[in-house]
């Protein structure tokens, strides 16, 4: 990959200012060439978005964790398509289709995805023409023969979760196809990040997918502050990664006895349960927000950790519990037989898919942000990045609970060498000293009006991406975020293929991708 | 497992006392719902949860309320798959332009007598998402609301209360 990236800087237009990874203007001929290595499996696809007028393409270096985003200039409103020769690509280029009216050349899937005819426009964020908003039916993938029949799940589920429709073709209890159709809870967060303040900005970002709230403040803050250049007292860097964890935690445990719950084992889900409260009443004491939301800002934390012994005394209870449960798991052999050889992922899906997480994980793909690109303060931490093969739900219940260890091992590391200081730098001197000249520089010499930054935080679901182009006042022009749940969901459908329909709210549970996160 | 469940019988449970819930504000809320169910509900109500386009905060904490600290089926509440086995719709998020069909159609195959909850600051004004292409506004504006229970997301207890009073409510009436 670093040849690529060397082959892609070579062939770049312009490099462009962002933080603290590049991004280079290309032409067509360099896209599609950057698409055949994302394809080859020379790197992986992190992200697709758009603006008006061009395309923006982030690829990641699995072995460094580097990122480059690539833009190519889309003036006659086409580009050449991602998805024709890379999948994974092909639901954000229907997204982009949908929200923007970019034209994705050669694709092989033209059906709309975000856009469920109920708008009353269409391309919201490029032409905004106004089109009927009668709810038109969605051509689902065909699966016919005599024995196969069709099941209709949702929008609204049987169980306290988020809408989705789920299409299965089943041959008797087999299913031989599953096609999602998402989109359902789309806010219009793409156009809420579009010329807005930082405060709103961080608020909605805050808000992307509930359940990873302060993963999406930590990568919108590192973001905004790479792209503002201001910096971040050490005691708030080691407080965000204090919290990524108990969050983290908190996930994983609820996560845990859920997918138990969804094989019948309701004991696992109660005992789970109480831990998951307990970690979120001692966020509650300690940071004033059970979730921690809008907690991490840009500059640093807006809440101090005065006494650490409610966390102290949550970690030691967690490590005295929760080996039980584990052991519970293990030696429960009618959990088992539930749980071991279903929802196969085969590792080579994973890894084309560029999946990440506790599902990457668990199918041999050892992606963790946290290690790679990595950022503070967990290169100064000692911890490892769990890893199984088996792709199936046991494996993906094992990686959490690995990582739950590693959290509660990071969480005392972190208590133990809390740096003192402050928790947050003012960010309005710096600002201030952006619009001045540089020290050199001519007298009335403008600075560059625009900068960007871009942030990749590991979320309890993993690689959360924020890119964010902000003007010389702090203001955000535009910003684009990608949930790690683009890349899960698809696999979800690889995943059921051959398992009972039964078996499916396992699968699913494993998963547990967002609903809110994909749909933005 | 055995050794868990015997070691149940003896700790004691973690579940919190029930919240007080203030007399004159049960009396308020039966007074507004006109409510004259009793018969047919005595002091239990069926729950079903819809997510409208929530960021599934609202949806975490909802859940909490059947841990064993908030163990909402001692009250009689009791989270159901299907609205026809509903009494109550809980509904959080801004409704979504994709999900307004979804409600509207869970709403209507709710039985009479109903309540609504609206469930945090997006269901109750749209939160920070506010009206626009994708967004129809806040869940009164498409189906009636009973009763809004604020907070981004509520936490567990104010939810706890809010059903509480509802079941009150609901006797009284």
């Amino acid at each position: 990959m670093s040849t690529l990236r060397t082959a892609l800087l070579n062939a770049a237009l312009t490099i462009e200012e962002q933080k603290p990874w590049p991004r280079i203007t290309v032409d067509a001929d360099t896209w599609r060439q950057a698409t055949l290595a994302i394809a080859a499996g020379n790197a992986t696809l992190s992200g697709l978005w758009a603006e008006p007028g061009a395309m923006h393409m982030a690829v990641l270096d699995d072995e460094d964790g580097a990122l480059m985003v690539l833009t190519l200039a889309t003036p006659d409103g086409c580009f050449p398509s991602v998805g024709l020769t890379h999948p994974p690509a092909q639901r954000l280029e229907r997204s982009i289709v949908d929200l923007h009216g970019l034209i994705p050349e050669g694709t092989p899937d033209d059906r709309r995805w975000l856009d469920h005819d109920r708008w009353g426009v269409r391309a919201p964020l490029g032409t905004g023409a106004s089109a009927p908003a009668d709810g038109a039916p969605y051509p689902f993938l065909k699966a016919e023969g005599p024995p196969l029949h069709q099941i209709a799940v949702g929008p609204v589920h049987a169980g306290i979760i988020e809408p989705g429709h789920f299409r299965f073709s089943a041959n008797g209890e087999i299913v031989v196809r599953l096609e999602e159709r998402l989109g359902y809870v789309h806010k219009g967060i793409e156009r809420l990040l579009t010329n807005t303040t930082l405060d709103a900005a961080a608020k909605v970002v805050a808000r992307v997918s509930g359940d990873s709230t302060v993963a999406y403040s930590f990568a919108f803050a590192r973001a905004a502050e790479a792209a503002l250049g201001v910096g971040v007292p050490q005691r708030a860097i080691w407080l965000r990664a204090l919290m990524a964890e108990l969050e983290r935690l908190a996930n994983h445990l609820g996560d845990i006895g859920a997918i138990c719950n969804d094989a019948a084992f309701a004991l696992m889900l109660a005992h789970c349960g109480i831990l998951r409260e307990e970690v979120l009443r001692a966020c509650k004491t300690a940071f004033g927000h059970r979730l921690m939301m809008d907690r991490i800002i840009p500059g640093g934390v807006i809440s101090d950790l005065d006494d650490p012994a409610p966390i102290k005394a949550l970690t030691t209870r967690i490590r005295q519990r929760f080996p039980r449960f584990v052991e519970l798991y293990d030696n429960t052999a009618s959990l088992q037989n539930r749980t071991v050889s279903t929802g196969h992922l085969s590792p080579e899906l994973a890894r084309r898919f560029g999946v990440g997480g506790p599902i990457g994980r668990a199918s041999g793909r050892a992606f963790d942000a946290r290690k790679a690109p990595g950022y503070p303060p967990y290169g100064d931490l000692d911890f490892k990045a769990a890893k199984r093969e088996d792709g199936d739900v046991n494996a993906r219940i094992w990686v959490r609970i690995d990582e739950v260890y590693e959290s509660l091992e990071l969480i005392e590391q972190i208590i133990d060498r809390l740096p003192t200081g402050p928790i947050a730098y003012p960010l309005a001197p710096a600002l201030r000293e952006r619009r001045v000249p540089q020290a050199g520089g001519l007298a009335h010499e403008p600075r560059d009006s625009a900068s960007e930054g871009l942030a990749m935080i590991e979320g309890f679901r993993g690689d959360v991406l924020v890119w964010l182009r902000t003007d010389e006042t702090g203001g955000v022009l535009r910003g684009a975020v990608r949930d790690p749940s683009v890349f899960q969901w698809p696999l979800l459908e690889a995943a059921i293929e051959g398992n009972i329909v039964a078996d499916f709210p396992l699968c699913n549970k494993s998963f547990n991708c967002s609903y809110s996160g994909h749909d933005l | 497992m055995r050794r868990m469940l015997f070691e149940g019988l003896f700790r004691r449970p973690v579940t919190e006392r029930a919240p007080t819930v203030d007399d004159a504000e049960i009396e308020a809320l039966a007074e507004r719902l006109g409510i004259a169910a009793k018969a047919r509900l005595g002091r239990s109500l069926s729950i079903r949860e819809i997510d409208a386009g929530s960021c599934n905060g609202c949806e975490l904490e909802i859940h909490a309320l059947n841990n064993s600290y908030y163990d909402v089926e001692r009250f009689g509440l009791r989270f159901v798959a299907s609205p026809r086995h509903a009494d109550v719709l809980m509904v959080t998020g801004p409704v979504t332009a994709n999900m307004r069909e979804g409600l509207e159609r869970t709403y209507v195959a709710t039985p009479a007598p109903k309540w609504v909850v609206a469930v945090g600051d997006c269901a109750a004004g749209c939160g920070v998402f506010g009206k626009s292409y994708a967004v129809i506004g806040s869940v009164s504006e498409v189906i009636p609301v009973d009763l809004v229970i604020p907070g981004c997301p509520p936490e567990p207890i104010d939810m706890l209360k809010g059903l509480i009073g509802l079941v009150e409510a609901s006797v009284r009436g």
